[in-house]
């Protein structure tokens, strides 16, 4: 139990973060239509692919010598970046044909 | 306050490197969910991310053994991932079909699972006996992020047609076993209560494994949309995991926009087939379908009609209204479809398309199917107006849709989908249905549509239909 306590203190700023963000997401997108359902989500998708950054800290710091973590690490940046960039790609290809007929409107 | 006082002490350009991808997360967001600023949100979100990424490779420093700070290193590995990741990435958006978008969003959110998973996994084995704070965000991101990861492979399986709907007996309790297994062994490992640690912990990630694919399994594929939208929304929760492990600012703001956001772009979903998640995740499809399906109810006969039959009621109609399904994706039929629409207006018919926001694998499937065609925005009617004029309407050209014009969703509470609101096709003088054969939409009910008076069938492939149809009516 102490030792959550401390936890809670040691990142109370973490935490509010936290609690601020759920608020901001529900917030930003409470009123979608259903055509930007999919996009929305497929951005979304992307924007979670921030976790990469978890995966360089993580390779970055590991021992030279240390190959399974490496490997892993590595690993984990390639799943990052695919995640990262093929999201963004994806809603950009999905999102480029909605601007399309807009032109002709 | 130990950690804390980490985060201050990292050099200030990181951290508002870092706030700068926070803002953009919150403001492509916001764009994403405007028509007008859809795209650019999705640049300034993907800007905010290179700035983040770079940040962290050249500024950001770990504490070394003594506590001195320490740069990252193996700079040949981490751009090397990154950039076979970027070509893969890139290559596999790029050539994707219009069709598969929603299996490939499906894959790279699973990618984004397995990728918290892995960080999880290395944390555990540099630290086996960590304090107990940040063993509970190991092991939970761990969880969540591997649920997240065997749950869209599922999901990608389902959409890509690889893997059947199979509803396990006593799939339930099983599930329920898993997650209590989950919950038990967690327990041990945070607490520390066995020695043999590493042992547990991988128990823990092989059953959360089987847990993500129990959990998608028995779920319908039209219902995968929503799935897909809560896995997306449980690999954002798994990043925000990694925030806290690295007291990472900006993987916590994204993580957790992504969560939140998603939770609720879920419920939205949900809304507009009018249900509720709960009935989504325990009541799916197949499992109702299995016991309600029983019944056999007494179907009628069905009519079927000429291509040339089809294309003179289409060519002397004055209004007609095409209702794309997912039988037109499939059968890449959008060009053609388009086409019709064109020939058909040279000859002063008037053609509108009717559109049901969940047609098609995903909301607004149809839509930027359609455009992808050219097919002019204003053509392209919501349900409720398509509704509205449907009773002026001529002819209702249905290719490849089924469980969106089912009128048992209005007339049979007794159906898996009674409730959810159709496109009323029933009140125009005639209806065709385009389908590749008698077999049940992805809900896996009977459509009663089929078997109406005013319904005929034109059985076949959406797109060697619409092109021998046009054939038909350049000749008339």
């Amino acid at each position: 139990m102490d030792q959550i306590t401390v936890f809670f203190n040691g990142n109370y700023h973490l935490i509010t973060i936290v609690i601020l963000s759920v608020f901001l997401g529900i917030e930003v997108i409470s009123r979608v239509p259903a055509v930007l359902h999919t996009p929305l989500m497929s951005g979304a998708n992307a924007i979670h692919g921030v976790v990469i950054i978890g995966a360089i800290i993580v390779m970055g710091s590991a021992h030279e010598g240390d190959y399974v973590s490496l490997v892993l690490g590595f690993l984990a940046v390639i799943l990052g970046t695919l995640n990262v960039v093929g999201g963004f790609v994806v809603t950009d290809r999905m999102l480029e044909m909605f601007n399309k007929k807009k032109k002709k409107k | 306050m130990e950690q804390f006082q980490e985060l201050l002490s990292a050099n200030p350009l990181l951290l508002l490197a870092y706030l700068f991808g926070s803002v953009t997360f919150i403001m492509g967001l916001k764009m994403l969910s405007h028509p007008d600023s859809a795209r650019k949100g999705n640049l300034i979100a993907a800007a905010g991310m290179i700035v983040a990424i770079f940040a962290t490779i050249f500024l950001y420093e770990y504490k070394g053994q003594e506590g001195q700070p320490v740069k990252l290193h193996n700079y040949a590995w981490i751009f090397g991932g990154l950039i076979l990741g970027t070509i893969m990435g890139w290559m596999a958006a790029k050539k994707v079909q219009m069709t598969a978008m929603p299996e490939m969003v499906s894959l790279f959110n699973g990618m984004g699972g397995a990728c918290a998973m892995l960080i999880s996994l290395i944390e555990f084995r540099n630290d086996s006996l960590p304090p107990t704070g940040k063993i509970i965000i190991i092991v939970l991101g761990m969880i969540i992020g591997t649920v997240s990861f065997a749950g869209s492979i599922v999901a990608w399986g389902k959409l890509a047609g690889k893997i059947k709907d199979r509803t396990i007996p006593g799939g339930q309790i099983i599930n329920f076993a898993l997650f209590a297994g989950i919950i038990g062994l967690s327990v041990a490992v945070i607490g520390h209560f066995v020695p043999d640690m590493p042992f547990l912990f991988y128990g823990i990630l092989i059953l959360a494994a089987l847990y993500g694919i129990l959990f998608v399994m028995p779920i319908g594929g039209a219902d995968m949309p929503v799935v897909i939208s809560l896995l997306n929304s449980f690999t954002g929760v798994a990043a925000a995991f990694g925030g806290f492990l690295y007291n990472n600012p900006v993987m916590l703001t994204g993580g957790i926009l992504v969560g939140s956001a998603g939770t609720i772009l879920t419920i939205l979903m949900c809304t507009a087939m009018n249900r509720s998640l709960k009935n989504v995740l325990i009541g799916s499809f197949g499992a109702q379908n299995a016991a309600g399906g029983g019944a056999g109810k007494e179907q009628g006969h069905y009519k079927e009609i000429s291509l040339t039959d089809s294309a003179v009621l289409l060519a002397y109609a004055e209004k007609v209204i095409i209702i794309p399904g997912y039988g037109l994706a499939v059968a890449q039929a959008q060009h053609i479809c388009h086409e019709l629409e064109k020939v058909l207006e040279e000859k002063g018919v008037e053609v509108l398309y009717g559109i049901h926001p969940v047609a098609g694998r995903m909301p607004g499937h149809m839509n930027v199917l359609l455009a992808e065609a050219d097919v002019p925005y204003d053509k392209l009617l919501e349900m409720e107006d398509a509704n509205d004029q449907m009773g002026t309407t001529n002819v209702v050209l249905i290719l490849g849709a089924n469980d969106v014009v089912n009128p048992a969703a209005k007339d049979d509470p007794s159906s898996p989908i009674y409730g959810m609101p159709i496109l009323e096709v029933e009140k125009a003088d005639h209806v065709i249905v385009n389908k590749r054969s008698m077999k049940p939409g992805y809900a896996g009910i009977e459509n009663d549509l089929f078997f109406k008076p005013k319904t005929s069938m034109l059985f076949g492939d959406a797109k060697k239909v619409l092109q021998e149809m046009v054939t038909e009516l350049k000749q008339l």
